[in-house]
């Protein structure tokens, strides 16, 4: 038979992007150890309503750990205790009777607050749309298999491109840099010949457009990798520097 | 009176489509740039159409309810993605894998819809790869192919357990580019609530910005609505918990039919519900059939652990039952057989509502490590999600809601029944019949973005004069925006007692157990009586808090449930006209002795396309019936014994 726990919450308010913001305290006692993390908020949101407050916005879609909806900032540590794990796929098992979590947004100047814990992560769209991608238009490809890919680089491309874009890299990061998040796409597009071509091009505009959004240096911390919850390889970001400064040279 | 014309072409079924691309009016690429299209949907199906038709030249705004369009549902498709390339070599062709389409949707689908989207299949492979999508590769650097239920040929193409990421990271890069060159006009975190329609045709939306609550006005030339499947009426399912029907519900109710609502996929495992906090279901891969025995202790009420259990007191029931498919029977029949079983009483785990899938022979016949080989990601998943370890105790499984066959009604043009007004993706009813194969749905977003809308919208706007502009404050828009500004002050007003996810839970309880896996006439009647009195109750008692100038999910839901329970309703009037069991749709009283489907060709062989009418205030709907035409293929009983 599975078991309730009591836990103590303390959770991030913020009425709007402009509001001051303030932590609020609640204990739920009944949380189940097999419930999800975003399954004890939704049990927190229909105690708040059943008192007539309002809820807490999270931001939240497949619960799966796939779409990067989900960015909690849990006990300060982005996506919570589990490593290569989102927060959506965390469960209450992992927490122990009586315990305290603090709930907070991803703190970065570059994702400003909608509301409570949800933020702004439009930052991220235009730096895919400063250059992550391949300039193909519909219906002018080759046969699929004209250019073969050899093995390894496909399942290189791959590590890299299963980044979720949720920002927990922006999160952990002391100085709030995107530099993993945009080498991943950099990294998943330059390993495979396709993307190849535009090698140079994407790499300074990608670049430009993160400092542009006001996400901060990379310092080689490492915090990034070692919350991803795809285990990016912080590899991708060494990469990016090198085929930056190339770049930029080769003017 | 609503026509039902099809507009299928003439000719030989291999040249409908090639020949109709010839006969097309099209519209000269200097003129493109006068005309807008609106495109609801940022998953697979529009994602890749606004990519596409920006690419054209056309003007595209794209909405989506997320923060990005990289996030829509179609992120999570797992398996992989059919197509015709016979890279295999082993006889695959363009007709085999129509025909196993059309075999598999248990022939309620249209022979030439369906030949198009497999003669269209190897395109999608090919666009794919030259965007950077990562498929999984041979040795010698060629792409890789497995089987699939349904097919005896390989062909689904695959990226590890993450297809439909890769090919929306594609279609979303693609979108992005034309976002930076100005050919597409991107809103994320705004959801559509009403189609403006003006002299007979669509040209707007009424759109919620879910930040700051304005309603907003948007004119256009066309409107495509790519918003997914409506599985989320069942609460529980596979679906993203923003998936919903809102769009196609509010087109539906604006004069657009509604083919098929009842048919519903379900999956047959799935990890089962632990209690009533449950939010969502996680689907695992059905591969795991081919080495896992299915069963459910013998006696009701046996509470010993599983492994305690003695092999005479177990029962095999799919074994038992299809000695030859074994647990390897079709997902509709598998999923069937779990609920009865747990109807029974048989069913395990803490509410009863789930079977074992147990590895332990085949861990003892390969060896643990061979099994990890095989399905070590599914294994580690299902122990995170469950906490219990499936290489030492069997899994507990249980069938889920998955997909949706049903949709908006759609010509061959992918055009709904109101001219302008388009339909692609899950939220058409186009390619799947009763029943759709695995690997087949991302093929028909995929299909439906890529290669037909941007040839069939031309031969639409080719006759609407370039820059004709009604204006946003014309009569429509503002009774429309008017429409959406009610219904949510209405929600905000009711101030009851019982939550919305109470009621969208309790609602999905009455759909799963009434027109579910299996429907009968007297449940069927009484799901409409429960789902009426349900609706009354919540449009007087449900409590919709927060504001609406403001980001405010819960208001966003309590919209989305008011449509579900109407719905519902539909579905459930389906399911009772279709009195014959076909595909997903199993009508208990029309079934063989052994349980078997008996489809009944003579009297429905139709499409139903339902009106939605308000007759004086009461809300009805009338059936249409569009009659399938079989040229092609011989109509045959599926059987797995
Ligand atoms: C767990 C899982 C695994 C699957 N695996 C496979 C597989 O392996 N192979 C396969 O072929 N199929 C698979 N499927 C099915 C397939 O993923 C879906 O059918 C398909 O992705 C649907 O794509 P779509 O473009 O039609 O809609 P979606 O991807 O659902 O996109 C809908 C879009 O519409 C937007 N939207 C919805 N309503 C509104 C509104 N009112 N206003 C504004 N925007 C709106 C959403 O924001 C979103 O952008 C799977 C499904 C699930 C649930
Ligand atoms: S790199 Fe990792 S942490 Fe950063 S956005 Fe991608 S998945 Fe999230
Ligand atoms: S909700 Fe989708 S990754 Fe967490």
């Amino acid at each position: 038979m599975s078991t309730n726990m009591t836990i103590h919450l303390r959770y991030w308010r913020q009425s709007g992007p402009t509001a001051k913001g303030y932590f609020e305290d609640r204990t739920l006692s009944t949380v189940n150890e097999h419930m999800s993390f975003l399954e004890m908020l939704d049990v927190l949101n229909e105690e708040l309503q059943l008192e007539g407050k309002d809820p807490v916005e999270f931001d939240y879609d497949c619960r799966e750990g796939i779409c990067g909806s989900c960015n909690l900032v849990i006990n300060g540590q982005a996506h919570g205790p589990k490593k290569g794990t989102a927060c959506c796929q965390l469960h209450m098992r992992n927490y122990s009777d009586g315990d305290h979590i603090t709930i907070e947004p991803p703190r970065a100047s570059a994702f400003p607050v909608i509301k409570d814990l949800v933020v702004d992560r439009s930052a991220f769209d235009r730096i895919i749309e400063a250059g992550g991608y391949v300039s193909v238009k519909t219906g002018s490809a080759q046969e699929a298999n004209a250019r073969p890919i050899p093995k390894n680089d496909a399942d290189l491309a791959f590590d890299y491109a299963a980044c979720i874009g949720c920002g927990a890299c922006v999160a952990a990061c002391p100085n709030a840099s995107a530099s993993l998040f945009t080498s991943a796409k950099i990294s998943h597009l330059s390993h495979l010949p396709q993307g190849d071509v535009e090698r140079s091009n994407r790499v300074v505009a990608m670049v430009e457009q993160m400092e542009e959004e006001g996400f901060g240096d990379c310092s080689n911390f490492g915090e990034c990798e070692a919350v991803c919850p795809k285990e990016i390889s912080i590899a991708a970001i060494a990469d990016m520097r090198r085929d930056y400064a190339r770049a930029v040279l080769q003017g | 009176m609503i026509s039902l014309d099809a507009k299928i072409p003439e000719g030989p079924l291999e040249q409908k489509w090639s020949r109709h691309k010839k006969d097309m009016k099209l519209v000269a690429p200097n003129n493109r740039r006068k005309y807008e299209v609106i495109i609801v949907g940022t998953g697979l199906a529009g994602g890749a159409a606004a990519a596409s038709m920006a690419e054209m030249g056309y003007k595209v705004k794209s909405f989506c309810i997320q923060d990005s369009a990289r996030r829509a549902h179609s992120i999570a498709a797992q398996g992989g993605i059919n197509a015709a390339k016979n890279y295999p070599n082993d006889g695959d062709s363009v007709w085999r894998l129509f025909y196993d389409t059309i075999k598999g949707g248990d022939y309620r689908s249209r022979e030439a819809n369906v030949y198009r989207l497999a003669e269209v299949s190897n395109s999608i492979i090919d666009q794919a790869v030259a965007q950077g999508v990562p498929f999984a590769r041979e040795y010698s650097g060629l792409l890789a192919n497995r089987s699939f239920g349904g097919a005896q040929v390989s062909r689904t193409f695959y990226a590890r357990g993450q297809t439909g990421q890769q090919l929306l990271l594609g279609a979303y890069q693609a979108m992005m580019r034309q976002v930076e060159l100005g050919g597409i006009e991107y809103f994320t975190r705004h959801e559509m609530l009403e189609v403006v329609i003006i002299d007979g045709k669509a040209r707007g939306v009424i759109t919620r910005d879910l930040v700051t609550g304005e309603i907003c006005r948007h004119e256009a030339d066309a409107v495509i609505l790519a918003t997914g499947g409506y599985g989320n009426v069942f609460y529980l399912s596979t679906n993203a918990k923003n998936s919903n029907v809102t769009a196609a519900w509010r087109a539906h109710k604006k004069g657009a039919l509604f083919a098929n609502p009842s048919f519903v996929q379900v999956h047959p495992t799935c990890i089962p519900v632990s209690g009533d906090y449950q939010s969502k279901l996680t689907l695992m891969s059905e591969s795991l059939r081919n080495d896992g025995r299915v069963w459910v202790p013998r006696t009701k009420g046996d509470n010993r652990h599983p492994n305690d259990i003695p092999e005479d007191e177990r029962f095999y029931y799919l074994e038992e039952k299809y000695p030859s498919f074994g647990n390897l029977v079709p997902r509709d029949v598998a999923s069937r057989n779990a609920k009865v079983v747990c109807d029974q009483g048989l069913g395990v785990g803490e509410t009863g509502l789930a079977v074992y899938l147990d590895f332990r022979d085949a861990i003892a016949r390969d060896g643990k490590d061979v099994i990890a080989a095989k399905y070590g990601n599914l294994f580690d998943m299902y122990a995170n999600i469950a906490g219990e370890d499936p290489y030492s105790q069997p899994m507990r499984i249980f069938p889920a809601v998955h997909y949706t066959m049903g949709g908006l009604w759609v010509d061959y043009n992918l055009m709904t029944n109101i001219p302008g007004l388009f339909a692609a993706g899950e939220a058409n009813f186009s390619d799947h019949g009763a029943n759709r194969l695995g690997a087949s749905a991302l093929m028909q977003g995929l299909s439906d973005g890529y290669f037909v809308l941007p040839s069939t919208i031309g031969n639409y706007l080719a006759d609407v004069k370039p820059g004709t502009r009604y204006g946003t404050d014309h009569e429509a828009f503002e009774t429309a925006a008017k429409q959406a500004q009610d219904s949510i002050d209405r929600l905000l007003n009711i101030n009851g007692k019982r939550t919305i996810i109470d009621f969208h839970r309790t609602l999905g309880r009455i759909v799963w157990d009434k027109i579910g896996i299996s429907r009968t006439k007297e449940g069927l009647e009484e799901a409409i009586a429960d789902i009426r009195s349900l609706r009354d109750e919540f449009w007087t008692n449900v409590y919709v808090p927060g504001e609406k100038n403001n980001y405010n999910k819960y208001l966003e839901f309590a919209g989305r449930v008011a449509d579900f329970f109407e719905l519902a309703e539909l579905m459930a009037m389906d399911a009772l006209d279709r009195e014959e069991s076909c595909g997903c749709h199993l009508r208990e009283e029309f079934q063989t002795e052994e349980g078997e489907a008996i489809r009944n060709d003579e009297e429905f062989n139709y499409v139903s396309a339902w009106e939605f009418k308000d007759r004086n205030g009461v809300l009805e709907e009338e059936l249409h019936k569009e009659v399938l035409n079989f040229e092609f293929v011989e109509l045959k009983q599926r059987s797995y014994k």
